[in-house]
């Protein structure tokens, strides 16, 4: 599986007038890494899953904010 | 073609962190009056424009395109590190959420650039007396700026944009004089 959020640690200078964000992120989403979905894929256990996700397919289920907040650390 | 060097006109700090000041900025990078218009208005007009001044409009686009990268270094600087808590209480909510903290080319108020803002009629006072207007209209513009900044570092830049603005509107006035072509001639009327 690749990671559904990627981090990168823009230039700060010393003369910026805000706190720095130190770490700043972007939403890399399943379907950046499948082209075409595959036939077959594993589904959630239940409809009701299936209805709070949005998708019948984990696989393809992307979260929104960051559940690790990796960017607001550090 | 350009050749490109990694540094800014005059330098650009900012002190005070205010991002509503990027929200007024902004008009000088993507509004009526902004750097943005200037620039491609004479780049396009030099073309038509006479020999004698095809130079001066060149070399004061390039110019207004230095202008626009300090513009847009001081809304970034402002903008980079707000929150959207920030952006929305510095009344940058409504370009947050179409923009993130991304600069855009459009106004104050969030109306985008048009070309609408420009003009090339090919008549050299028509196209010249629209050039004056236009430096002495951004010169205001930076009036008004300073006047709701109050981050001395940022005046600092944008008092030197402003005098800019002077130096071309007394530039593009000399090459108007020069197309009346009566300049340095012995002549009795």
């Amino acid at each position: 599986m690749h990671s559904q959020f990627k981090y990168w640690k823009p230039y700060v200078s010393p003369y910026d007038p805000c706190k720095p964000i130190r770490v700043k992120s972007y939403s890399t989403p399943p379907q950046l890494y499948m082209n075409f979905q595959p036939p077959g894929l594993p589904q959630f256990q239940s409809p009701k899953q299936a209805l709070m996700h949005g998708t019948l397919w984990p696989q393809l289920y992307s979260p929104y904010p960051d559940p690790h907040k990796r960017g607001e650390k550090s | 073609m350009f050749y490109y060097e990694k540094k800014l006109q005059y330098p650009v700090r900012v002190s005070q962190c205010n991002p509503m000041l990027a929200k007024f900025l902004v008009e000088q990078y993507g509004g009526a009056d902004g750097e943005l218009a200037a620039a491609l208005r004479y780049m396009n007009q030099r073309y038509t424009i006479p020999d004698k001044v095809i130079g001066l409009l060149n070399d004061i686009a390039m110019e207004e395109f230095s202008h626009l990268e300090m513009i847009a270094t001081m809304i970034y600087k402002l903008t980079k590190d707000a929150t959207p808590e920030m952006m929305k209480a510095a009344g940058l909510g409504d370009h947050y959420v179409a923009h993130d903290s991304a600069l855009f080319y459009n106004n104050a108020s969030g109306v985008p650039w048009t070309a609408s803002y420009i003009q090339a009629k090919g008549d050299p006072i028509a196209d010249l007396y629209e050039d004056i207007a236009a430096e002495e209209k951004a010169r205001a513009t930076y009036q008004w700026i300073i006047d709701m900044s109050d981050d001395p570092d940022l005046n600092d830049g944008l008092k030197f944009l402003r005098e800019r603005e002077v130096i071309h509107s007394l530039r593009f006035r000399e090459a108007v004089e020069i197309l009346k072509d009566d300049q340095g001639k012995k002549k009795i009327f």
